[in-house]
């Protein structure tokens, strides 16, 4: 994330306190993921595709193997010491997911396969009990499909509408049509806490508390946020909050959805089944507490486990230092990229994460990336799942670099590079 | 290296430049558009087909990448003037090009000029921007003649 331009009322001293990119020792973090080791195409491999998924540190890799080989019972279900070892580790890990998010209890914290799994649930649980017939849900025009499809659908079902906050030309939110949007119809908001196509950070904290003046409940898509910053959902005043662990140097297939306990104990169960209740009959079903409401089936155990570990090496590393670092790294690439003159940079807001989304004339994003692959880089091509913004630009499609604190400015050369001959091949 | 030159070869490279039978087709009575989500990739075909089901005339607009954009380009000259029973055929023997083993070898006598894309065929998540332009081709060869009209 980039830090805001300095104020000038800034304290001298501020600058002084600033940590150090160099405190983080880049090669000594590339040798905890093993897949980093590898060459593509008789080439070091550079991974620049965080955005879509991050690599994986050994020590995410051990904790699954440990638990696969130790501890792997169902949980909540058993007596038996290995299904309490599964049950203490996956209850563990919600908890170390809690404080990781500053929540005020690890009930609110429910395992879902990722953000749009549980942006689903959300559309259901709550959506579909709150949102009634001329009633409005208000998002971005920067979000995932993960976070506009599930309101279209729900619209749909209610007879509700989507309404769009604009982004303007930097690729920042236009907040004076945000408060203007915000209506006696909005039953909620939807917003992504970091755009994957732009790296435009959004004023969550702004964005809540207007929508809240209004009564009006907030949902923060932070599957780019949570990898590049600290999140502190109290401090926010969010009321849902979703990332996926994937994203955040975890497993696939896990994620988390954070809810305010009044919210979540009012809403309905996503999926009916197994361990989300407390007593059925042929005729009747109560309902367990929250979480496990919302956890039906046998949940990702070792997913859970996975993420853990990974919050917990991230923590060790500092999401602070992890923030400067980076902010460092987006700085470097935008200024090379910008030395290419065929090469557009698309979103350039004053806050961003480190995602670097660019178009190079004559040249289309597919053979970008094809050339580039040919060197043993790796970058995201395509519209990002997310169309309407692309549409906003007017491209179909963008090339996409997206950092993580284990890439380096070699990494950045190597790219710079592999640009400057994608005109060498395409002539 | 060497098979990225083998992908970007200078046919393709030319027609990507300088698409043939670039743009609207004002006479068409038959169009489709073709899309692949999964890249954004967009193309517009216009086919104008005589009563006997000959091709009379071709054209394409929309936006790809090179490999999309110069099959589109090298398509529109490999079936205008053939029948839809032979573009029909045209399209099978492109299928099966860019989709055969990478050790198969290429039948120029049968695709023609169409083997420039013989590469593609190491590149397994390009296919899709060759194949575009012919299933929506094939696609709008499908569809009734459109009625002409006067308004």
């Amino acid at each position: 994330m980039t830090a805001p331009p300095p104020s000038l009322s800034l304290p001298p001293q501020a600058a002084v306190a600033t940590p150090s990119n160099d405190n983080l020792d880049v090669e000594a973090v590339r040798r905890d993921f093993p897949i980093l080791q590898q060459t593509v195409r008789g080439k070091p491999l550079v991974y620049l595709d965080n955005a879509a998924t991050t690599q994986k540190p050994r020590a995410v890799i051990d904790a699954v193997t440990h638990y696969y080989e130790n501890e792997n019972a169902n949980i909540h279900r058993g007596v038996h010491f290995l299904s309490q070892q599964a049950t203490f580790a996956y209850e563990r890990a919600r908890g170390r997911v809690g404080k990781f998010l500053n929540a005020a209890d690890s009930s609110e914290i429910i395992f879902v396969r990722g953000t749009t799994e549980g942006i689903n649930l959300v559309a259901r649980g709550y959506g579909r009990a709150k949102v009634g017939q001329g009633d409005e849900i208000l998002i971005s025009h920067m979000e995932h499909h993960s976070n506009i499809v599930p309101w279209q659908m729900l619209c749909e079902e209610k007879g509700a509408s989507l309404r769009v906050v604009p982004v303007d030309d930097d690729g920042e939110l236009v907040m004076e049509e945000y408060e203007r949007l915000l209506g006696d119809r909005t039953r909620l908001v939807a917003v992504t806490h970091a755009s994957n196509a732009l790296g435009t950070v959004n004023p969550i904290a702004q964005i809540v508390s207007l929508a809240h003046d209004r009564g009006v409940p907030v949902l923060v898509d932070g599957a780019q946020g949570v990898p590049h910053m600290p999140v502190d959902v109290r401090q926010l005043d969010c009321d849902f909050y979703l990332f996926s662990g994937h994203k955040l140097f975890g497993p696939t297939g896990i994620g988390v959805l954070y809810g305010k306990r009044h919210l979540l104990d009012d809403m309905a169960p996503y999926q009916g089944g197994g361990s989300m209740i407390k007593s059925v009959t042929l005729e009747n079903t109560t309902f367990a507490d929250v979480p496990t409401k919302f956890e039906a089936g046998t949940p990702n155990i070792a997913g859970a486990i996975g993420l853990a570990a990974a919050i917990d090496y991230v923590n060790d590393i500092g999401q602070d230092r992890i923030d400067a670092y980076e902010s460092g790294l987006l700085d470097y690439a935008t200024q090379r990229l910008g030395e290419l003159a065929d090469l557009r940079i698309i979103g350039s807001a004053r806050q961003k994460v480190s995602v670097i989304s660019f178009v190079m004339n004559d040249a289309h994003p597919h053979d970008i990336g094809t050339i580039l692959d040919s060197e043993g880089i790796a970058i995201r091509t395509g519209h990002h799942c997310a169309q309407p913004l692309m549409q906003r630009y007017q491209v179909s499609a963008t090339a996409r670099a997206s950092l993580a604190f284990y890439n380096t400015r070699d990494e950045i050369d190597a790219l710079t590079d592999g640009l400057v001959r994608v005109h060498e091949v395409l002539g | 290296m060497s098979e990225l030159r083998e992908l970007y070869q200078q046919v393709i490279l030319d027609h990507n430049k300088t698409p043939r039978n670039f743009g609207k087709l004002e006479c068409a009575n038959r169009e489709q558009e073709g899309y692949n989500p999964l890249c954004g990739d967009h193309l517009h075909v216009y086919l104008q087909v005589d009563d006997d089901g000959v091709i009379e005339d071709i054209r394409f607009e929309g936006s790809g990448c090179a490999i999309s954009k110069a099959s589109a380009s090298l398509m529109t000259d490999a079936v205008k003037g053939r029948s839809s029973e032979e573009a029909e055929a045209a399209f099978s023997s492109f299928q099966a090009l860019v989709t055969s083993d990478v050790d198969s070898p290429v039948d120029e006598g049968q695709v023609g000029k169409l083997a420039v894309f013989a590469g593609v065929r190491e590149f397994p998540m390009r296919i899709k921007c060759a194949t575009l332009a012919w299933h929506t081709m094939r696609a709008a060869l499908d569809q009734q003649t459109v009625p002409s009209t006067t308004e």
